[in-house]
């Protein structure tokens, strides 16, 4: 079945799956991931920790946080490609590996990664068009099936298929190779795409390059991102929706404009104030957060954020926050007791 | 070439005009183009090519029977009527007897290992991609077996089972199975660890697939090199055994068997009784310096 | 060369370094100047394959045997090219220091931080342990870490991203250098952490009175840091000035088109612009400029002859044929 989209470019995808209507493309509800220390019994290191929310058909979610909290788990959950240890994962209306549902098997043909490092996401012993055609290959298509799949996806991404096919990955620049990633991605027509730190690699020219490539194919292919990064500048161009995660949860989320305008979580005020402005005259002069992000292991109890919070009070080191609305009518939740946050009361060490 | 009028947007503003600076150049072809660079391993192999050739060639090019015996020339030095090395205890020319044991030595040194090289690859390969409790079977096994100094193992081995060639290739094998299954499995575990595994998988290739397409490319690479270095250790190992009289029986030419017996001559014309250890050390060099050149070709940094 | 009264704390002239190799020569920095003031810092920006971390470690000659260095660098009025090794192990750590990117790897693990610290300290003061040891405690606490006495006793294993950064700090400031190089410290870091190893690393030049090279590919984090920025492309400087200047109206194209490119509150459903192609080759560097491949504003003269410097004022250069003479 072909598709016309809005504006009248064709999307080309077999969408026997697609039971239409308003429904979620995909549904995480308390997903946890706990990875065993070894050697010390009892502790784990509980990378994500009950993790919910929804991705839109057509839309792109963007998921923020820093190192340790556990977004590139999540990405492999998404896929399958890590067992969740609790929580479900439903996608198109059905539950994944469950009786009744639909297989893993069937959610690879129809989600996708992209993954952070590019050079170690390409098999260095393949062209690259063999690597892009493999997808296809295994799904079912014959050898020069594939073949022509890859030479279609590959001119997509911008890649002449002369040029760069039969080009190794050690030949390529690094945001070349992610473009090669990224057609791997596509040969297999997902729906869903989740794209782990793609550009954060990459330089900032080349990722703009790649930025609007993405842009271009998704309106085009008519996709679903989930869209992971660290860069809040990325995920505020790319997102509609935003989720920031620290330690293992997700301590707010809602549409992009409101959290970039009116952040309401004590941590997602940090991460904001964190980027360096373009101005040299306009200098950040107080870290708006002291210390690193924790480990996963032994999170605090009580709220996981309270040892670094400005605003923490009695309540926040005993009893966990759920994430609640904050603003009506808007979808925008946050996980914090206290509300009507603003950055500069409080106590902030300097550095 | 593909139908570009589906998309709407001006195509340059995302193509890639640069194209990619260097040579296109496969990993193999790399390494060819390297070892055709390198004129020391180019010699040294040409020595092994001669060795082999010379080998295979032995009815050919052997002056005398290699059994032949006789009396009167016994313990000649070398040039002694023709017999260009001289003559064993026995009388047989000593020429002959090397060209031919080298048949021997070369295939009880490469026959063991390209045998061990198989098992242990498909060992190391499946362990070290499957993990966990198959992985642990699988090395500690051979942790057993590794644990021991490779000649005693031989040696052990060898004297369980009785000589002869058979059991002496055997013995090889099974000495050289445990260190090929942990350098295909360290090898396997690195690839594993990779991307581009998880996005095969992530296509939805089963395990057997991603094996044959992604795995077995990358390990061959680090499994042959360290083969052709063990193709040296086992000419040497071989040559032991039968020196100890656990390898071939006499009175088939072996280099080890050679030196066993003409060790006690060696006071009557020590040149003609050092020859076959010369001939062990020649050999088992040339193979060790091919081997090292092999890895510095394989190296190239990807 | 900017005019300057004062005698400049760092000085390089026309430096260029080759790698010579077997399948090729790669000509990693073309014909560089720089100059540091004392107390001043100089953000060299690029990115990756520019030339940038090649032109830091040839100040230090860290750099390996088979690079050919040409040009001149004076430390201090010092001719750093021309010094002997035991010149040089005193230059490294005493008067120039340098902060790398990676801490997990840039310090030992097998030691612990304090001891790595103390040892840098013994080295160049020749005191004994005991003093060594307070001069390591002094130092982690001048570079906040939280706890200090406790994690003198640490592996570089055992603490987080940011205190890693902090100790390779406390390091390279253990003997008060004069000129600090900072090969993108921040890169690994995380958001958070970053913006506190920046305000730190401003807070101690200002109060050590130091001058400080830190090279970066981020401009925000050049906005953050630099008095002067210096922008280079394929192993040439193509823009140099003060921050602001540079950072708020670029002359060369290259700087306007990285400026562009940075992704900061642009309209989401627009294009970014993009400088087109990639960067060059540096074993084939195409003849003229090695910008005008993927400049939109290039012309014929471009491709016969390397743009020369252009003083806008005697602080500020761009390496440019299509900017007007100022």
């Amino acid at each position: 079945m072909d598709y016309r989209s809005s504006d009248g470019s064709t999307i080309d995808r077999h969408d026997q799956y697609d039971h239409g209507g308003p429904a979620p493309l995909l549904v995480a509800r308390n997903l946890r991931k706990h990875f065993p220390v070894k050697g010390a019994r009892g502790k784990a290191v509980r990378a994500v920790d009950g993790v919910s929310f929804t991705v839109a058909k057509g839309e792109t979610l963007g998921i923020v946080g820093e190192s340790g909290c556990g977004k590139s788990t999540l990405a492999r959950l998404l896929l399958h490609l890590l067992v969740p240890d609790a929580g479900e994962l439903i996608f198109g209306g059905e539950a994944v590996g469950a009786a009744g549902g639909i297989a893993v098997k069937t959610l690879r043909r129809q989600a996708q990664m992209v993954f952070q490092d590019s050079a170690a996401s390409l098999n260095p012993r393949l062209p690259v068009r063999d690597s892009v055609a493999f997808g296809p290959f295994v799904q079912g298509s014959t050898k020069d099936e594939a073949r022509a799949i890859a030479r279609d996806i590959l001119s997509r991404v911008g890649l002449d298929p002369d040029m760069f096919g039969p080009r190794y990955p050690h030949e390529l620049s690094g945001g070349q190779k992610q473009r090669v990633n990224i057609a791997r991605a596509l040969a297999v027509k997902p729906r869903l795409l989740i794209l782990d730190e793609p550009v954060s690699a990459l330089d900032k020219s080349v990722e703009a390059q790649v930025l609007n490539l993405l842009r271009v194919l998704k309106r085009q292919l008519g996709l679903t991102l989930v869209f992971i990064s660290h860069d809040l500048n990325v995920v505020r161009y790319v997102s509609r929706r935003v989720a920031v995660m620290y330690l293992g949860r997700i301590v707010e989320f809602g549409p992009v404009k409101a959290i970039f305008e009116r952040p309401q979580h004590p941590y997602t005020q940090a991460l904001l104030a964190s980027r360096p402005s373009m101005d040299p005259a306009r200098r950040i002069e107080m870290p708006p957060i002291t210390g690193d992000p924790p480990n996963p292991i032994d999170p605090p109890a009580g709220c996981r954020f309270h040892p670094r919070c400005p605003f923490v009070e009695a309540i926040c080191e005993t009893a966990d926050p759920a994430l609640r609305v904050v603003e009506d009518g808007k979808s925008h939740f946050a996980a914090c007791h206290l509300r009507d946050r603003v950055l500069g009361r409080g106590r902030l060490a300097d550095a | 070439m593909t139908d570009i009028l589906t998309l709407r947007e001006p195509v340059a503003t995302f193509t890639e005009e640069t194209p990619p600076a260097s040579i296109v150049r496969g990993y193999w072809q790399s390494v060819f183009y390297r070892l055709r660079h390198d004129p020391i391993t180019l010699g040294f192999g040409a020595i092994v090519a001669l060795i082999v050739l010379a080998a295979v060639a032995a009815p050919l090019i052997a002056p005398f029977d290699p059994y032949a015996q006789s009396i009167i020339a016994r313990l000649k030095p070398f040039g002694w009527r023709d017999h260009l090395l001289g003559t064993d205890e026995l009388g047989r020319d000593m020429l002959s007897r090397l060209i031919y044991g080298g048949r021997v030595s070369l295939l009880m040194g490469v026959v063991p290992v390209v045998i061990a090289a198989m098992i242990g690859g498909i060992l190391g390969v499946v362990g070290g991609f499957v993990g966990g409790r198959v992985n642990t079977a699988i090395m500690r096994t051979m942790d057993v077996f590794y644990a021991f100094p490779s000649v005693l193992l031989a040696v052990a081995i060898a004297g369980a089972m009785g000589g002869g060639i058979g059991n002496g290739m055997l013995t090889l094998t099974l000495v050289f199975v445990p260190p090929m299954c942990r350098v295909a499995e360290t090898a396997t575990t690195q690839i594993r660890a990779l991307d581009f595994i998880e996005a095969a998988r992530a296509s939805g290739a089963g395990t057997l697939t991603i094996i044959r397409y992604h795995v077995l490319g990358n390990v061959l690479g680090p499994v042959l090199i360290y083969a052709s270095s063990l193709v040296s250790v086992s000419i040497l190992l071989a040559s032991g055994l039968s020196f100890l009289g656990l390898g071939v029986r006499p009175p088939i030419p072996d280099w080890g068997l050679m030196l066993s017996t003409l060790r006690q001559s060696i006071y009557v014309v020590p040149l003609v009784c050092a020859l076959p250890g010369v001939a062990i050390f020649i050999t088992s060099i040339c193979f060790n310096l091919v081997s090292d050149g092999l890895r510095a070709a394989m190296d190239v940094r990807m | 060369m900017t005019a300057n009264d004062a005698a400049p704390l760092l000085a390089v002239d026309d430096l260029s370094v080759r790698f010579v190799g077997r399948e090729a020569t790669v000509h990693a920095v073309n014909g560089v100047d720089l100059t540091v003031q004392a107390g001043e810092v100089l953000c060299i920006l690029g990115e990756s394959g520019c030339g940038k971390s090649v032109t830091l470690r040839a100040m230090l000659r860290l750099l390996p045997r088979r690079a050919a260095i040409t040009g001149r660098i004076h430390v201090a009025g010092r001719d750093v090219l021309a010094m002997s090794p035991r010149e040089l192990r005193d230059l490294r750590g005493g008067l120039v220091s340098m902060v790398f990117q990676e801490p997990m790897t840039a310090l030992d693990p097998v030691y612990t931080v304090g001891r790595q610290i103390a040892e840098t300290v013994c080295r160049h003061t020749g005191c004994n342990r005991a003093a060594a040891r307070r001069r390591a405690l002094e130092l982690l606490e001048l570079v906040r870490v939280p706890s200090a006495g406790r994690r003198l006793d640490a592996y570089p294993h055992e603490l987080s991203g940011g205190l890693r950064q902090r100790a390779m700090i406390a390091m390279a400031l253990s003997c008060n250098p004069r000129l600090l190089l900072a090969d993108e410290p921040t890169t690994a870091l995380d958001a958070t952490v970053q913006v506190q190893i920046l305000i730190l690393l401003r807070r101690l030049q200002r109060e050590l009175g130091m001058g400080m090279i830190f090279v970066t590919h981020d401009l925000g984090v050049a906005a953050e840091i630099a008095d002067r920025v210096a922008v280079m492309y394929a192993g040439r400087i193509v823009e140099s000035g003060p921050a602001a200047e540079v950072l708020g109206g670029p002359a060369h194209p290259y700087t306007a088109g990285l400026l562009a490119s940075t992704i900061h509150d642009q309209a989401d459903n627009r294009d970014i612009e993009v400088i087109s192609g990639s960067p060059p080759d540096l074993r084939r560097l195409p003849q003229g400029c090695s910008f005008a491949p993927r400049c939109s504003r290039r012309r014929a003269e471009c491709r016969d002859a390397t743009p020369t410097p252009r003083f806008s004022s005697p602080d500020r250069m761009a390496a440019c044929f299509a900017i007007a003479d100022g």
